[in-house]
């Protein structure tokens, strides 16, 4: 089973059904995977503090809803996270993937890299760094952690754990 | 008409509707004409107000209002196209433009001079837009339920506010009270 898969199983199997999403090249697999599965709204937002907000009304309508971005979109929603999600107290798992670790050949990302789990330490974000394959194996786990205590938690995924950029 | 008449006017139509209301005095201005637990209160986050509206309208079919103003539409103004291409006819957005950022002391927006958000949300993709005056809201609101299309409404009114206390509610209860609302 491709690692996508696998993700998008356990979204599914935690009763997840309304995605957006903000694309990266890395995370392109899952967000292709998700579209393609029937049990799940994908709505594609334009920006991740805009996708945060629907994912915030259709929790209130019944859904459990999730977020796919890149680490860059911590810096554009910390607002958003800390005067709705957190405040009104929603739950938001938030695959998210980690540019700027190892093998990046971009250097402006790992600016942002160099500040990512920094930021959602002050946030009080749980957080959670899948490196190697097998490091998502706890994902289901994290999922029902999620809905549980009702607050954003960050899953980081770094290009280890996607085996490179496909150079 | 400015902002706090306009909803006074038309309070006894969102009174059985699900209502997404704008950050700042459009949410205070709407909880001291008429509090409702199926009011949901912003009170932080400016410009999400439509994207947590079309998210409710998404999620259940009760009609859902997210009441928005020119410049939180200006703040996040991706959330058109996304309106557009994820139709839900049980949504209204109903964006009362009166060409400035009230809650901050009235300073212009954009859409008080050249920018015209009717013409922004029709580009965008949006097929019923429909742009009014204020003392014609309750008419344009009431029409847009009964046709059961989803509906962009741009509602042009006076600059100016009133004065009234912020919202003490605490958030976790407005939210738990309308998701109650929502299962009702």
């Amino acid at each position: 089973m491709s690692i996508n898969t696998k993700i998008v199983d356990d979204f599914v199997a935690n009763g997840v059904d309304f995605v957006t999403t903000v694309p990266c090249k890395q995370l392109a697999g899952v967000i292709d995977e998700i579209e393609a599965r029937e049990e799940i709204y994908h709505i594609p937002a334009n920006k991740e503090d805009e996708g945060m907000g629907l994912c915030a009304g259709a929790f209130m309508g019944g859904k459990r809803p999730a977020i796919i971005m890149q680490n860059t979109a911590i810096g554009v929603t910390v607002n958003t996270l800390v005067t709705l999600t957190q405040f009104y107290r929603m739950p938001l798992p938030m695959l998210i993937s980690y540019r700027g670790e190892l093998k990046e050949p971009v250097a402006c990302q790992v600016e942002m890299a160099v500040h990512t789990k920094a930021l959602l330490n002050q946030l009080l974000i749980p957080t959670y760094h899948f490196h190697h394959k097998s490091d998502a194996d706890e994902l289901d786990a994290i999922l029902k952690y999620t809905f549980m205590c009702n607050k954003p938690v960050a899953i980081l995924t770094d290009a280890t754990f996607w085996g490179g950029y496909g150079e | 008409m400015i902002r706090s008449e306009v909803l006074r006017d038309i309070a006894p139509i969102l009174r059985d509707q699900l209502v997404i209301c704008n950050i700042g005095l459009p949410s205070q201005e709407l909880h001291m004409i008429d509090d409702q637990p199926t009011n949901f209160y912003m009170l932080g986050t400016m410009g999400l107000s439509s994207s947590i509206g079309l998210g409710v309208a998404l999620a259940q079919s009760k009609k859902v209002i997210s009441i928005d103003g020119d410049g939180s539409v200006l703040t996040n103004f991706g959330t058109l196209p996304t309106i557009a291409n994820n139709v839900a006819d049980n949504f209204i957005l109903l964006i009362i433009d009166n060409g400035s950022y009230g809650s901050t002391g009235d300073q212009p927006t954009y859409a008080g001079k050249k920018t015209s958000l009717t013409a922004v949300a029709k580009a965008c993709g949006c097929e019923n837009v429909v742009e009014c005056k204020a003392e014609d809201t309750g008419k344009v609101l009431q029409a847009a339920l009964d046709s059961n299309k989803m509906t962009i409404i741009v509602c042009k009114c006076e600059s100016g506010n009133i004065k009234l206390p912020v919202i003490t509610k605490d958030p976790v209860v407005i939210r738990d009270r309308f998701m109650t609302a929502v299962q009702s």
